[in-house]
């Protein structure tokens, strides 16, 4: 923004700050710089105040030295010259008998972001790490830590970093708290500070020293100690046990995620930390603060993850408030609808019944596919309830119903009758997109039992020309054609209008080429329609499916107490992949890897794949194991790993290949069923060459708990009848590259077996 | 991990901005400035997730690279409304503005390179030295709190509502302190009344905050209700037991003598906290504030007449003050007719929310109002009823606590300074369906 008039009210400034009459008046002075400060905060140009602002920086008065301070950081880096000007009245400072004043000035100094100042800074964070006042040593400590950031790449000073470890030992819990800060930082390279058993032990003893914001960081930096033995685990567990009942909700959820971390292989232990973190949850979730309850019912769903019935008990507190911002609500929803059981089901539903009639039209379509949720376990119920809701007769609340109704068509088929009954009459309210797709669909495909299901769909033909949506006029197509199958004395006059009008008017030609196809279809004669079109009319098996079935709590005690569990895990991977990865440690990047696209490795690849070297098979009984629980043994595949094209393809070609093998197969590839079978395990398919290409490619990544990442090729030749699998691994771990190894096979081998 | 703190007024302009980490800064994302209703309180953008919490119109927000823990960032932002609170007074966009260089110095020590260093208000005290400025609104009543000849009159003796807003003096300010301590126990009531009048759910959150203006050192007994008692079995005292179900303390609490005597005993650090909070559920020892009859009834072709009848059941010398009921109605209402029982009420209908507000400034205990209201819409769809209510109520009342917990001492150590108990509930979710 730039400030009017701003060379004007510099000059005035500049006046007023070297005029001897103000300056020799401490307030009038102090006000001045004030001004210069609100200049500067508001976005004006006060740069070339510089040098009368670190005069005004020299005087006793020490909030007009931190005004001057804050002043002099902000303009630093645009005027390197002039701030050196700065360093030497800072230096001069440093030696100051107040604490607070040399406290201030290392702090400065240090936050001065601009080549050259670290030679200026050695001396006095050496002298300030060894300060008397704890107030300076806490400033010294991060002060290393802004030295190397600034520094960049240069080598880290090993003096320096031992310096900071012996520092652990302070008196003062804030030089303590700091050290790590500063260490973590110095050492991220290296994998960050080392958390031996002796600092481990130590900052356990000094846990009660410190305030809560000390005490939630400490447990985190523990999150990397692993306990030799269980008894060391146990003690400190035992040691910690005071902070889950801390006051302060972040210790308690530090506390928590250390329990379950620590105790990932006691899950009784687990189990008894989950109904002790209960109160102080729900008592988040009731909070006066909509943010602090907002992270509490993001965690509440997390934890409903493991375990479905956890707060069932609790579900008047998932109720929403009149009051509450729409975030909120539709958090506390979702948590409604999965906690619901036999004895709360009525009482939820009735709730959420409420919801459905809100002014918000997100809110209340929210609220429908909520209740549509738990119509998958009492259909009955849900169903009476959403068809009551059709009587209101507003377009937003029928659509959502009527797509809630598609959905459990093809899930609950029991609850067909009561469906096709409550629809007649939705057809005039309905009018987006979605809504019609569903209800043109739910026509098609059950159309037998709704007797004017012809007519209404006549309708939808009549009206085919001013249909703005391309889906809602191929849903069309399937639907008629489906209904001819079954109903063809009414359907054989608008079908054929439909597919005049199709074939000859529409402009859309994904709509036109559908019409095209069922034309062709229909000259095939009517035992060929049936056969393509006529389809399962429900599949319960998808509901299972999709319905996340009970995760190990292992699964996300990582994630616990994180960001990523606010988003949710399909959002955390969007929102930290346009983050620049750092490429891990081991692998260091290609060249010119980043240029190159997915499609130049499927052509390069193979160039660089050494030759084939069969594995030793492995031990029938071994593959039995495997088959029945394809990821057991030590390996557990992580569900998603967010490793896009590029990363995959750096990280491949930096690589060698741990493993070969060749697995019998015949005919053709199915991309689809590889893929599905694939992700069942949790490894993904990256890249894959259509159906038929020949050579045949596809890349595949996987990554265990232990971040150990796992990246595949696989390679069918055109006239070979083996399947190549050549695998890289990112850590040198044989035991989980054979586990991996038998996974994959194991599903390779099921997927042969199924299509031959 | 921070990177970077920023306050926003609730226009969207940025009030006060820190980078604590350099390099190239991510700016203060647009989506509070295009004015949305209600930002989600975590926002990811280019690479920084902001977090925000909102308190009085003012947006206090951070940044951080990923890798901090939600519940401390949002814990510290509230913190840190808390001490900004306590330093400079209430808060506004204005007190922010004239206390620029304060919140400076007090941002200074809170966090350095992106991380926490300390919140304690005694310690942050002794470090920042500005002095805090209240803007003062010009009002004419102000005159009225003048005392003639400077006598004592009535009003001097009542702790006025900001005298506890007011900031706390600096260390070593020139003007003595004056030392006092206001007590306050605030509880939240959530209710669902179902249509038959039985309670659904109730809940009281209540808690007890501490605001000290007292020289530090001073320990503080407070007394409890003799007949407290936690979880549900336990049993004391001869009287109505107040019964809470879940009760947690802040860290400087001594609970040596709760146990006996419900006293709990602290030496308070000057400026806010809160003491103690506790939780009731499903049963308290009053009945409910308020109860609503109504009755609706389909005019054809296009007209409800809608008959409401709201009894308080508070002990008669108490009062229910700034009540206001919302009762969602039918879409496509255009109009509304009303017939209020006395002529402080209003109500109008709210097209925003499709809702009537009731407005009653203030209800006396088992005292009953009643409302007619003639709602007018196109035409008369068939389940008009479902989207008929539910009602909610929203309300305040002054000097009761809901759960029958009260102060019964309060002892300073050493000395004695005015000492203020205040009680106050208010509705968070009182809903009455119909």
């Amino acid at each position: 923004m730039p400030y009017l008039g701003g060379e004007e009210a510099q000059r005035e400034l500049r006046r007023a700050l070297s005029n001897p009459h103000v300056q020799a008046d401490p307030a009038r002075y102090r006000g001045a710089v004030l001004r210069v400060i609100r200049l500067m905060s508001q976005g004006a140009d006060v740069s070339g105040l510089f040098p009368e602002m670190v005069k005004a920086g020299a005087v006793a008065d020490v909030v007009q030295k931190k005004l001057v301070s804050f002043y002099v950081r902000a303009q630093a880096p645009r005027q390197p010259q002039l701030a050196l000007l700065a360093v030497n009245s800072l230096r001069k400072d440093c030696a100051h008998p107040s604490p607070a004043v040399r406290g201030l000035a290392l702090r400065t100094m240090c936050g001065l972001r601009m080549p050259g100042i670290q030679e200026y800074l050695q001396q006095p964070l050496v002298n300030g790490l060894r300060d008397k006042a704890s107030y300076v040593r806490r400033v010294a400590v991060l002060g290393c830590a802004k030295m190397v950031k600034l520094q960049g790449d240069c080598e880290v000073d090993g003096a320096l970093v031992n310096e900071l470890y012996s520092l652990l030992r302070d008196q003062d819990p804030i030089v303590v708290v700091n050290c790590l800060r500063a260490l973590e930082e110095i050492l991220k390279k290296e994998g960050g500070v080392v958390i031996n058993k002796p600092i481990a032990h130590h900052l356990l003893n000094r846990m009660p020293d410190l305030d809560q914001w000390g005490q939630s960081e400490v447990l985190t930096f523990l999150l990397r100690y692993k306990p030799r033995s269980e008894d060391e685990l146990f003690d400190i567990l035992n040691l910690l046990d005071g902070y889950l009942k801390s006051s302060s909700p972040s210790v308690v959820m530090a506390a928590t995620k250390l329990f379950l971390v620590l105790a990932r292989e006691y899950p009784d232990v687990q189990a008894d930390v989950l109904v002790r973190v209960k109160g102080p949850l729900l008592s988040a979730c009731t909070s006066e603060s909509r943010e602090l309850c907002f992270t509490a019912l993001c965690h509440v769903r997390q934890i409903l993850r493991s375990l479905p019935g956890h707060f069932s008990s609790h579900y008047k507190k998932f109720f929403c408030s009149y009051s509450e911002p729409h975030y909120i609500k539709c958090q506390k929803m979702e948590v409604l609808c999965e906690l619901v059981n036999d004895e709360n089901v009525q009482q939820v539903l009735e709730e959420l019944k409420g919801y459905c009639t809100d002014v918000s039209e997100e809110l209340a379509q929210g609220a429908i596919f909520a209740i549509a949720n738990i119509a998958r376990t009492y259909t009955e119920q849900c169903v009476g309830i959403l068809t009551e809701l059709l009587g209101l007769q507003q377009e937003h609340i029928t659509s959502a119903v009527v797509r809630a109704f598609r959905d459990l068509a093809w899930l609950c088929p029991q609850c067909t009758d009561a469906v096709c009954q409550a629809l007649p009459g939705c057809e005039d309210t309905i009018q987006d997109s979605e809504g019609k797709q569903a209800l043109i669909w739910l026509l098609g495909t059950h159309g037998e039992k709704i007797p004017n299901a012809p007519y209404v769909l006549e309708d939808f033909v009549e009206s085919v020309k001013s249909e703005s949506f391309p889906a809602v006029k191929m849903e069309l197509l399937t639907a008629l054609l489906r209904l001819f199958l079954a109903r063809p004395a009414e359907c054989q006059d608008m079908l054929g209008r439909l597919l005049y009008y199709c074939i000859e008017e529409e402009q859309d030609m994904a709509v036109r080429d559908r019409g095209l196809f069922y034309y062709r279809l229909l000259q095939s004669g009517v035992e060929e329609v049936r056969r393509v079109l006529c389809s399962p009319k429900s599949d319960p098996s998808m509901g299972l499916l999709g319905d996340q079935s009970k995760q190990p709590v292992n699964a996300w005690a990582s994630e616990f107490n994180t960001l990523a569990t606010i988003y949710g895990r399909e959002r955390w991977a969007l929102a930290t992949a346009q983050q620049p990865v750092e490429p891990s440690h081991s692998c260091p990047p290609c060249a010119d890897s980043s240029s190159r696209d997915t499609e130049s490795l499927v052509s390069e690849g193979n160039k660089e794949v050494p030759e084939v070297h069969p594995d030793t098979p492995m031990s029938e009984g071994n593959k039995e194991l495997l088959k029945a629980h394809p990821d057991a043994g030590s390996l557990s595949l992580i569900p998603d790993v967010s490793l896009t094209a590029e990363q995959f393809e750096k990280t491949w070609l930096s690589l060698d290949t741990c493993c070969q093998l060749s697995l019998p197969w015949c005919g053709p590839v199915h991309a689809d069923t590889i893929q599905t079978a694939l992700r069942v395990v949790h490894i993904q398919t990256i890249a894959m060459s259509k159906a038929g290409a020949q050579p045949w490619k596809a890349y595949l990544s996987a990554q265990d708990d232990s971040g150990c990442l796992f990246l595949t090729e696989l390679l069918l030749e055109a006239a070979d009848s083996e399947l190549q699998v050549s695998v890289k691994q990112n850590e040198a771990k044989p035991e989980a590259l054979q586990s991996f190894i038998s996974a994959l096979r194991t599903v390779l081998e099921a997927v042969a077996g199924l299509e031959s | 991990m921070l990177s970077q703190l920023f306050i926003l007024s609730s226009k969207g302009d940025l009030l006060i901005h820190r980078d604590f980490r350099g390099g190239s800064p991510v700016p203060v994302p647009e989506f509070f400035r295009r004015g949305v209703e209600q930002p989600p309180p975590f926002q990811s953008l280019g690479g920084l997730h902001f977090a925000h919490v909102r308190h009085g119109g003012l947006f206090f927000g951070a940044s951080t690279e990923g890798d901090a823990s939600p519940f401390t960032i949002i814990e510290f932002l509230n913190r840190l409304v808390t001490l900004l609170r306590d330093f400079c007074g209430p808060l506004s966009e204005k007190s922010l503005g004239m206390n620029l260089a304060l919140v400076g110095e007090l941002l200074e020590e809170l966090v350095d390179f992106g991380h926490i260093q300390t919140t304690t208000p005694e310690v942050l005290r002794s470090l920042v030295q500005s002095e805090p400025e209240v803007p003062k609104p010009f009002s004419l009543l102000d005159l009225g709190s003048v005392g003639l000849f400077g006598a004592e009159t009535q009003q001097s003796r009542v702790a006025p509502g900001a005298a506890a807003a007011r900031p706390l003096p600096p260390a070593r300010g020139d003007q003595p302190p004056r030392p006092e301590l206001f007590v306050d126990v605030l509880e939240r009531l959530s209710v669902v009344i179902a249509a038959n009048g039985s309670p659904l759910k109730v809940e009281v959150q209540g808690e007890i905050r501490l605001k000290s203006f007292l020289p530090p050192g001073t320990e503080l007994r407070i007394g409890l209700t003799e007949e407290f008692c936690v979880g549900k079995s336990e049993l004391r005292g001869y009287g109505t037991p107040v019964r809470v179900d879940e009760c947690s303390f802040h860290s400087s609490v001594s609970l040596a003598e709760f146990g006996s005597g419900r006293v709990l005993s602290l030496r308070p650090e000057p400026g806010e906290m809160t003491l103690m909070q506790y939780q009731v559920q499903d049963e308290i020892p009053a009945p409910l504030p308020f109860r609503l009859f109504p009755t609706a009834r389909a005019q054809p072709p296009n007209r409800i007449h809608l008959y409401l009848k709201l009894r308080c059941d508070l002990p008669p010398k108490s009062q229910a003050i700034n009540v206001c009921l919302q009762l969602p109605v039918p879409k496509g209402v255009s109009s509304l007719s009303q017939e209020l029982s006395s002529p402080d009420q209003s109500a109008e209908l709210d097209l925003g929310s499709r809702s009537i507000r009731w407005e009653i400034p203030k209800i006396q205990g088992g005292s009953q109002l009643s409302a007619l209201f003639k709602l007018d819409l196109p035409s008369l769809g068939r389940a008009w009823r479902l989207e008929l209510g539910p009602a909610h109520a929203s309300f305040e009342l002054p000097g009761l606590s809901c759960s029958g917990l009260r102060v019964r001492f309060l002892r300073l150590l050493p000395g004695t300074a005015p000492r203020w108990v205040r009680y106050r509930s208010c509705s968070e979710h009182y809903v009455l369906r119909l």
